[in-house]
């Protein structure tokens, strides 16, 4: 019998090694699994490289991770928001690393590493500082660069309902990252609000089928991030 | 967005709503953070016009009523929105397809500087220590079909912001198609910056004397 459903956040998770890649679905709060980001802080693997839209907000979730300590490098496209104060402090003073990536290149790096392209052209960049240092080529009098795809040894992702095959749907704009970074992980791994029965999800409606999802654990009662935040809350608590 | 009084200018209302005229009915049309957000609401009577917003949803609909706030409904600028009947979700990779493929028919962004030449930027000040962020405004200029920028004509110490170079990082080269300023509305073409219209109160020696690029009136 097939079953990826794992019984606890801490057992999802305990595999990640020190110097990991991970990548970590999310677009802001939404999407962002920080259950499983909490477990990681307790597992406590360092010298992560982390795969993120952003860079966590307040002292919870993606943000408490980084303050741990445990995040060497982020690639990003945009790792400053409104509340987020962890990140900035520690990269004005040198402390962590920062790869910055425009938010469509970040997404199909993704998407290309999950697909086993290495690498694409892209129009997005050309003529800016984010072009430097990379191959530039012209198709069809237009110029494009090439930028390279990523994969990770783990991706962590937040969805609505998996069944034990690990086939996904998603809740509206907290999609996201999630689909692709699915697909471009050695080991995913998932949080799910809700269990299903297989057969309940209509195969036509299905987001990610399961065969790119290795490990699912119930969280039936996700945390808002922003909640948390204004609660200035910490983790750990 | 405070709007001032004013003889001279348009308001900020005013620049979005000559924006919001010029969007025509069943277009895409993904909107920036800040000033392009109040083009939604100005949209004629009769148009249907789709918001993108590129954290993954077409169809955006108006902010939601106080209390029916869902996290995990946001835009581009995480802020709550809601879904019109009709919307549809997706992931990034999709999101961008809509972007860089070329099927978003119209962006409006805000910008920093615009040059002669319709060079656009608007993502870093370049400044020492800053922290660079960037979001999706790099694959927006460089994919969809027409971009507008809507902008205060000068900066807050009153230093232009159409200028014949910029000087902050680029987001993009020559991706630039409209200005819309509360001064007037500029058409960047092969022969430059083409005066399309003044704000009353305005005339040409007015608007020259605020902007650090050479114009053209037809």
């Amino acid at each position: 019998m097939i079953d990826k459903i794992v019984e606890s956040s801490h057992k999802a998770v305990e595999e990640i090694f020190d110097g990991a890649i991970v990548m970590i679905s999310g677009f802001g709060e939404a999407g962002s699994p920080i259950e499983l980001i909490h477990a990681l802080i307790d597992q406590g693997a360092r010298d992560l490289t982390v795969v993120s839209n952003n860079t966590g907000s307040g002292h919870v979730g993606l943000a408490a991770l980084i303050e741990n300590r445990q995040v060497r490098k982020m690639i990003c496209s945009f790792p400053r928001s409104a509340n987020s104060k962890v990140f900035p402090e520690l990269y004005k003073n040198g402390e962590i690393e920062l790869e910055l990536v425009p938010q469509g290149t970040l997404a199909e790096r993704i998407r290309a590493g999950g697909a086993g392209i290495p690498a694409f052209y892209t129009p997005a960049s050309v003529d800016t500082p984010l072009e430097e240092g990379k191959e530039v080529r012209v198709f069809d009098n237009r110029k494009y660069v090439m930028e390279k795809s990523i994969r990770a040894d783990f991706s962590l992702v937040k969805c609505r309902a998996a069944d034990r095959y690990g086939n996904l749907v998603y809740n509206k704009t907290a999609r996201n990252f999630g689909p692709i970074m699915c697909t471009a992980a050695e080991t995913t791994i998932v949080q799910a609000k809700e269990i299903v029965e297989l057969g309940s999800i209509d195969p036509e409606a299905v987001v990610t089928p399961g065969i790119f999802v290795n490990r699912v654990v119930n969280v039936s009662d996700p945390a808002d991030e922003s909640r948390l935040v204004a609660e200035n809350l910490r983790y750990p608590w | 967005m405070v709007e001032k009084e004013s003889k001279t200018g348009w308001s900020v209302i005013e620049m979005a709503g000559k924006v919001a005229g010029d969007i025509q009915n069943g277009a895409y049309v993904n909107l920036g953070i800040g000033m392009p957000e109040l083009v939604a609401g100005l949209v004629p009577e009769g148009r249907e016009v789709i918001y993108h917003t590129e954290n993954g949803l077409l169809g955006m609909g108006p902010p939601p009523e106080e209390g029916r706030e869902d996290p995990e409904l946001i835009n581009a600028g995480k802020k709550c929105v809601t879904a019109i009947p009709g919307a549809c979700y997706f992931h990034h990779a999709d999101s961008f397809t809509m972007i860089r493929g070329r099927h978003i028919d119209v962006c409006v962004l805000g910008a920093l500087q615009v040059s002669e030449n319709g060079d656009l930027a608007n993502w870093s000040t370049g400044e020492p220590g800053a922290i660079p962020a960037v979001g999706g405004a790099m694959d927006l200029v460089a994919g969809v079909k027409t971009i507008y920028v809507i902008s205060k004509h000068q900066t807050k110490t009153g230093e232009p912001k159409i200028v014949r170079e910029c000087t902050y990082p680029l987001t993009g080269k020559q991706v630039v198609d409209r200005i819309y300023t509360d001064l007037a509305i500029i058409d960047v073409g092969k022969e430059g910056l083409v005066v399309r219209e003044m704000a009353p109160g305005v005339d040409r020696e007015y608007l020259m004397e605020r902007t650090g690029a050479r114009l053209v009136f037809p």
